[in-house]
C-alpha cells in the first residue's frame, strides 16, 4: 500500500496553562483522505492539540505543519485552507442559516457569493430553511449549519471537535455519511468524539488520556493492542452476580447487557477461573466474545486514570 | 490582495449591521439617550434660571416705582407678586421660601429719585442657593438703570444713577442674553456621543467572547484591523442619527443659533465618532468581559463630563485637571462644536481642535490593534 501525502504531522506538541499540562508531548500522522478518530475522556487535552493545529493556541514546545504549513508560523494559510468545527456552537444565532454562510463567504472571498451560498445550503439540505435564525434551530440542526460554514471554502483538512454532542441519532448518522463522502472527495479529517459508534467509524483513532497518547491505530489493533480478553455469560440476569466477580482477582470490568454479562480482564487464564469459580452450579453458558472498544477504553482510562496524583 | 481585505471588511460590516437592526433593545436606546439627555440637560437643568418668585414693598407708588417694576418684569428674572406687601409679609415669604426676592422702596423714594439724591433701593435674596440667585443679582443694576432711562431726562437727566465705583463690564459674547442651554445643548452632542458611541463598541468584541463566536472568528482568515474597521464603520452611521436628533432638537426647540460652516462641523463629528468608536473597541480587546467593559466605559465617562469643559468651566479647573482634561477628546470637541455652532468657526478655524482629536484616533486605533488577540492564549 503506497502512503498518501502527510497532512497533519505533529511532534512532541505540548501546552501547559499554568502548572498543569494540558498536552503532553503528542505527536500526530494524519495522512490525506484518512479519517482520523481522537478520542479520550472529557479534559483530556483534545480540544487544546486541536486548536494548536489550527494556530488558535501556542504550543509551549513541540512542531507542527499542517498541510505543510507551520503551526506557529503560517497560522493564516493554515485558517485560509482548514476547515475547524468548534466544539460550542460558535455562529451567529441572531443570523440566519443563509446570513451565517453569507459571512462566511465574504470571509473567505467566495466569490460568486451567492452561488456559493446556495450550493452550500442545497448540498446539506438546509435550503428551505435557510431563513430561520441560527438559535431557534435544534442542535441537529446547527450542527448541519456549522458544518456548512466550515466545508464550504472547500477546505483540504476538516478539524472536528466533538461534532455530534447533543445531536440525535438519525441527525449523527446523516453527519457521519457526510463526513465519509468529504473524504471520498480526498478530503482529510481529524475528529474528536467520545461516542464508541463513531470511534469505529474513522479509519484509525488516536486514544489521547491526561494529555498523553496512549494508544493509536486501526480499531482491530487497538484493540489487539490491549491484549483484553472478554467472556460473555449468558443467562446472568441476577445483578448479584456482577459483585461476585468484581470482587474475584483477575476481573477489571463486568458490564451487565439485559441477560447477559461481559467479563473482562487482562490474564486470560485467571479470567477464566475466577467467571468458573463464580458461575458453579448455576445455569449460565460462558462464551468467548469479541472485546468491544468500549471495553478498552474503559481499561485505558482506568489504566491511566490512576497513574494521576 | 485588496480586493479580498475589502471582502472581508464587508463580511464584518453586514453581520454587525443585521445584529444591530435585530437587537431592538440596543438601537431603541441610540435613539432614547439623546432625546432623554436633551431633556434632562436642555430644559431641566437651568444654570441660570429665570421666573424667580418676588415680592415688592412699595409704600408709596409712582411712575418710577412703576418703571421699574415693568423692567424687573421684561427681564424674565422676576416673576412679580401683584401689589405691595408689608415688610412682615415679605420677611415671612423669604423664610418660607416661596419668595426668592424682596425688592422694597424707600419712602420718599420718587421724590428723593427726582432731586437726585440717589435713593437706595434694597434687594434682599435667598441665598440658599447662591447660585440661582447671582445672575439676577448681577442684573438687577443694569434693570434699574434701563427702567428709568426713559423717565429720567430733560431737566432730570442730572438725577441718573451716577457710574458706581468700580466699573464692572461683563461682555457676554456669542451668547450675550448667557442662554444656559446655548452652552449645554452643543455640549450634550458631545456627552452623548462619547457615552452611546464608545459603549457600543466596547462590548463587541467581549460580547464575541461571551458568546463563544470569538473562536470562531479567529479561526477565520480575517486580519485584526479589518475586524476593527468592520466594526466600528456601522455605528458611525447610527451616531450620525444621534447627531440629526440633537442637531434638529437644537434649532427648532432650543433655538440654538448654527452659523458655522457645517463642513467644519461634519469633518469635526466624523473624526470624533470614529475616536470614541475606536477607544471603545480598545476597552473591548482589553476587558475579559462585557461587564469589565462597561466598566471601563464609565470609568472614562465621568472624567469626560467632569473634566472637558461641559460641567464646569474648563479655565476655572487647577492646572493639572486641565492637562488631565486636554487628553480627553470631548474636551477638544466641545470647543469644536461651540465654536462652529456659536462662533462661525470655518475649516482652520477648528484645526487646532481638530489636530489632538486626530492623534488621539491614531493611538487608540494603534493600542487596539496592538492588543487584539489573535489567538486564544
Amino acid at each position: 500500500m503506497t502512503e498518501a501525502p502527510a497532512v497533519i504531522e505533529a511532534t512532541d506538541l505540548t501546552k501547559r496553562f499554568g502548572d498543569k499540562t494540558v498536552v503532553d508531548h503528542v505527536s500526530l500522522d494524519v495522512r490525506q483522505g484518512e479519517i482520523v478518530g481522537f478520542l479520550g475522556p472529557n479534559g483530556s487535552g483534545k480540544t487544546t492539540t486541536i486548536r494548536m493545529l489550527t494556530g488558535l493556541l501556542t504550543p509551549d514546545s513541540g512542531s507542527g505543519h499542517c498541510l505543510g504549513y507551520d503551526i506557529t508560523r503560517d497560522a493564516e494559510a493554515i485558517k485560509r485552507n482548514i476547515g475547524y468545527m468548534t466544539q460550542r456552537f460558535s455562529f451567529y444565532e441572531d443570523l440566519s442559516i443563509r446570513e451565517n454562510l453569507e459571512f462566511v463567504a465574504r470571509l473567505y472571498c467566495l466569490r460568486p457569493m451567492a452561488e456559493h451560498v446556495d450550493r452550500t445550503l442545497d448540498d446539506l439540505g438546509l435550503t428551505s430553511r435557510q431563513g430561520q435564525l441560527a438559535g431557534q434551530l435544534s442542535g441537529g440542526w446547527k450542527q448541519r449549519l456549522a458544518l456548512a460554514a466550515c466545508i464550504m471554502h472547500q477546505p483540504k483538512l476538516l478539524l472536528l471537535d466533538e461534532p455530534t454532542a447533543g445531536v440525535d441519532p438519525q441527525a449523527r448518522r446523516e453527519f457521519w455519511d457526510q463526513i465519509h463522502r468529504l473524504a471520498g472527495e480526498g478530503l482529510t479529517v481529524l475528529v474528536s468524539t467520545h461516542y464508541m459508534d463513531e470511534a469505529e467509524r474513522c479509519h484509525r483513532i488516536i486514544y489521547i488520556s491526561y494529555g498523553k497518547v496512549v494508544a493509536r491505530g486501526t480499531v482491530e489493533e487497538v484493540i489487539a493492542q490491549s491484549a483484553l480478553t472478554t467472556l460473555v455469560l449468558q443467562g446472568a440476569g441476577d445483578g448479584r452476580l456482577v459483585d461476585a466477580l468484581r470482587r474475584e482477582p483477575g476481573v477489571d470490568q463486568v458490564a451487565q447487557f439485559g441477560n447477559t454479562l461481559h467479563v473482562v480482564g487482562t490474564d486470560a487464564g485467571e479470567l477464566r477461573q475466577a467467571v468458573e469459580r463464580v458461575v458453579q452450579g448455576r445455569d449460565i453458558r460462558v462464551s468467548e466474545g469479541e472485546t468491544s472498544l468500549e471495553d478498552v477504553f474503559i481499561r485505558l482510562m482506568e489504566q491511566y486514570g490512576e497513574a494521576r496524583p | 490582495m485588496r480586493g479580498e481585505a475589502s471582502s472581508r471588511i464587508r463580511a464584518i460590516l453586514v453581520k454587525e449591521f443585521i445584529q444591530l437592526r435585530r437587537d431592538r433593545i440596543t438601537f431603541a436606546m441610540m435613539v432614547g439617550i439623546p432625546i432623554m439627555q436633551l431633556i434632562l440637560f436642555g430644559f431641566a437643568i437651568n444654570t441660570d434660571p429665570k421666573h424667580l418668585p418676588t415680592g415688592m414693598i412699595v409704600p408709596e407708588p409712582s411712575a418710577y416705582t412703576r418703571s421699574i417694576t415693568a423692567a424687573m418684569r421684561n427681564s424674565e428674572y422676576f416673576e412679580l407678586r401683584h401689589g405691595s406687601m408689608s415688610e412682615r409679609q415679605a420677611r415671612e415669604a423669604l423664610k418660607r421660601g416661596t419668595l426668592s426676592f424682596v425688592v422694597s422702596f424707600p419712602p420718599g423714594f420718587s421724590r428723593d429719585l427726582v432731586r437726585g439724591q440717589e435713593p437706595q433701593l434694597l434687594i434682599e435674596a435667598d441665598a440658599t442657593d447662591p447660585a440661582a440667585a447671582s445672575n439676577a443679582v448681577a442684573a438687577f443694576d443694569q434693570i434699574v438703570e434701563s427702567g428709568l432711562r426713559d423717565d429720567l431726562n430733560g431737566p432730570l437727566a442730572q438725577a441718573r444713577q451716577p457710574a458706581p465705583p468700580v466699573d464692572v463690564v461683563v461682555h457676554r459674547l456669542y451668547n450675550p442674553e448667557g442662554v444656559t442651554r446655548y452652552n449645554i445643548v452643543p455640549g450634550l452632542l458631545g456627552v452623548i456621543l462619547t457615552m452611546t458611541m464608545t459603549l457600543m463598541t466596547a462590548i463587541s468584541l467581549t460580547r464575541e467572547v461571551e458568546r463563544g463566536t470569538m473562536e470562531n472568528l479567529l479561526a477565520m482568515p480575517v486580519k485584526p484591523l479589518e475586524v476593527m474597521i468592520g466594526k466600528i464603520t456601522p455605528y458611525i452611521g447610527i451616531g450620525f442619527v444621534q447627531v440629526a436628533i440633537i442637531l434638529l432638537a437644537a434649532h427648532f426647540v432650543f433655538g440654538v443659533p448654527m452659523i458655522g460652516s457645517f463642513v467644519a462641523l461634519f469633518v469635526g463629528l466624523t473624526l470624533f465618532i470614529a475616536t470614541n468608536l475606536a477607544l471603545g473597541y480598545t476597552f473591548s480587546t482589553v476587558a475579559r468581559s462585557q461587564m469589565q467593559a462597561m466598566q471601563m466605559t464609565f470609568f472614562f465617562f465621568l472624567p469626560s463630563i467632569l473634566l472637558s469643559g461641559f460641567m464646569f468651566p474648563f479655565r476655572g479647573m487647577p492646572e493639572w485637571a486641565q492637562w488631565l482634561g486636554e487628553v480627553l477628546p470631548l474636551t477638544h470637541f466641545l470647543r469644536l462644536v461651540r465654536g462652529t455652532l456659536l462662533k462661525g468657526s470655518g475649516m482652520n478655524d477648528i484645526l487646532p481642535n481638530l489636530l489632538p482629536i486626530v492623534l488621539i484616533f491614531g493611538l487608540v486605533s494603534v493600542i487596539a490593534l496592538f492588543r487584539y488577540r489573535r489567538t486564544l492564549d
